[in-house]
């Protein structure tokens, strides 16, 4: 693996992709394109493309599982079976749940809980094609259709991963890159109260690997911020584009 | 005391709208002193008062509003109702019956049954409990005929229009009766589907550029243009 790991990043330090250490993947973001479901998004980070979709609040089913004094929210995250190369099965595995818990974590501190009680939200994520990094861009398009749902949130939430390839600390791992780089820290950030929602390490790193990590996800959280707030308000001044 | 938003300024959820002793209105909170917007919406101040218009909501029962709802359930002594929001709404039986309900004798589904449409006003509400509604009042009741159509229910006020204009213009053109539900549901009954339909297009319109100015200009163009081209038609 070391071997193959040489070539991660040339001698001008570009990657695979072209990209220097610090550069996102091109995003594209789309808001509103599900007109069953009360917000959703789509999003294209680099080859990833992945549909969010909101229900709610409204009336917890099974009903035992609503709280008195709070919403619920439910997250499923989700491969389809044609989003690998190898086909997947559709059944949620082990992978899957873990994942779905940490984006519920990561998204839960934006809401406003205890405005609705005894109803829930659901969270749909459905991963398409995958290519590194999903659980960031999932929850950078949840955040988005949790805002198009028209649900009370305190922040958006911007994700972004950062990690260790080739003994260089990058930005925004993509598949290869994560597979054969030595770490990935994914990390979700509520941009405007800076808070830390999601915090893993997967992989070896020093103490000061990690903390320039953590520091550089952070920059490309904020730099998917800007994007989703660009977003945003541009689904609504579209409206008025069309119109002059 | 400084503001970050111009008044009428698009905010996203986590925006800083201000700073200092500012009343936070709809749709905002406040921490540490500062407002900071909770939804995608418009920028209002009022006097010390900073309100966002949101773009995108559903709809929160209050007690008095008129709503139209689907009827989901049939139970003992009463009918549960989707009224577009979070929570169902309870109708009980001895209120549709004006006389007393004798659970043995009578047969609900007959009265109202599951997917029956139904105008009706909310009598009580918190959010501990599910808002309860009534039919018991004219106007309100069963729907038997007309249209039916959706919209966000942020955008109600708009189709209603100031002091009333917008709706009663659309009325005049198309000769439509419309009932609007806050639940961001509104009834239509015409004399003819295409003055349903004309209706129709103008509340969709009000929903999708309700954030524009010089909207009421627009509608009653089109409204106009609808007109002129069915007399076209005509001869």
């Amino acid at each position: 693996m070391s071997q193959k790991s040489e070539k991660l990043i040339d001698k001008k330090g570009i990657r695979l992709d072209g990209r220097k250490h610090d550069e996102l993947r091109s995003i594209k973001v789309d808001i509103g394109v599900l007109s069953n479901a009360d917000g959703s998004a789509y999003i294209e980070q680099g080859k990833n493309k992945i549909l969010a979709a909101v229900f709610g609040p409204r009336e917890m089913h099974p009903k035992h599982l609503a709280l008195s004094e709070r919403m619920v929210l439910r997250c499923r995250y989700h491969m389809a079976p044609f989003s690998v190369q190898e086909r997947k099965s559709p059944a949620p595995s082990r992978r899957e749940v873990e994942l779905s818990k940490v984006i519920r974590e990561a998204l839960e501190p934006s809401i406003f809980m205890e405005y609705y009680p005894r109803t829930g939200i659901d969270v749909f994520i459905e991963v398409l094609q995958a290519d590194g990094s999903t659980r960031c861009a999932s929850i950078t398009a949840a955040a988005l259709a949790l805002a198009d749902a028209g649900i009370p949130m305190r922040d958006l939430v911007s994700a972004c991963s950062a990690g260790k390839v080739d003994g260089t600390i990058v930005l925004d791992l993509m598949d290869t890159e994560d597979k054969m780089g030595e770490a990935d820290v994914p990390v979700a950030l509520m941009p405007n109260s800076n808070v830390i929602t999601l915090l893993q390490m997967d992989g070896n790193l020093t103490q000061e690997e990690f903390e320039k990590a953590i520091s550089l996800a952070v920059e490309g959280c904020k730099k998917v911020y800007a994007i989703q707030k660009e977003v945003l308000k541009a689904k609504y001044v579209s409206v008025k584009e069309a119109e002059e | 005391m400084p503001t970050f938003f111009e008044t009428k300024q698009l905010v996203t959820p986590g925006d800083l709208i201000a700073e200092g002793s500012y009343i936070a209105g709809e749709n905002t909170y406040v921490e540490n002193d500062k407002i900071y917007a909770s939804r995608i919406g418009i920028v209002e101040y009022d006097n010390k008062k900073i309100d966002v218009v949101a773009l995108k909501a559903f709809y929160m029962p209050r007690v008095e509003d008129i709503v139209i709802g689907t009827v989901v359930d049939v139970g003992f002594n009463g009918w549960t109702v989707d009224i577009n929001a979070p929570y169902q709404a309870i109708l009980r039986a001895s209120d549709v019956l004006s006389r007393s309900f004798k659970p043995q004798k009578d047969e609900l589904s007959q009265v109202l049954n599951i997917g029956d449409l139904i105008v009706a006003k909310i009598t009580a509400y918190d959010r501990s409990h599910d808002p309860q509604i009534t039919v018991a009042e004219p106007g309100l009741g069963k729907i038997t005929r007309g249209q039916i159509i959706k919209i966000t229910p942020t955008k109600i006020p708009r189709v209603i229009g100031r002091k009333g204009s917008m709706i009663s213009m659309i009325k005049q053109e198309t000769g439509c009766q419309i009932i609007l539900g806050l639940n961001g549901i509104i009834l239509i009954t015409g004399k003819t589907l295409e003055d349903e339909e004309l209706a129709m297009m103008a509340i969709r319109k009000i929903d999708e550029e309700s954030h524009i100015s010089g909207l009421t200009d627009r509608i009653t163009q089109m409204l106009k243009d609808n007109k002129a081209k069915k007399e076209e038609n005509k001869e």
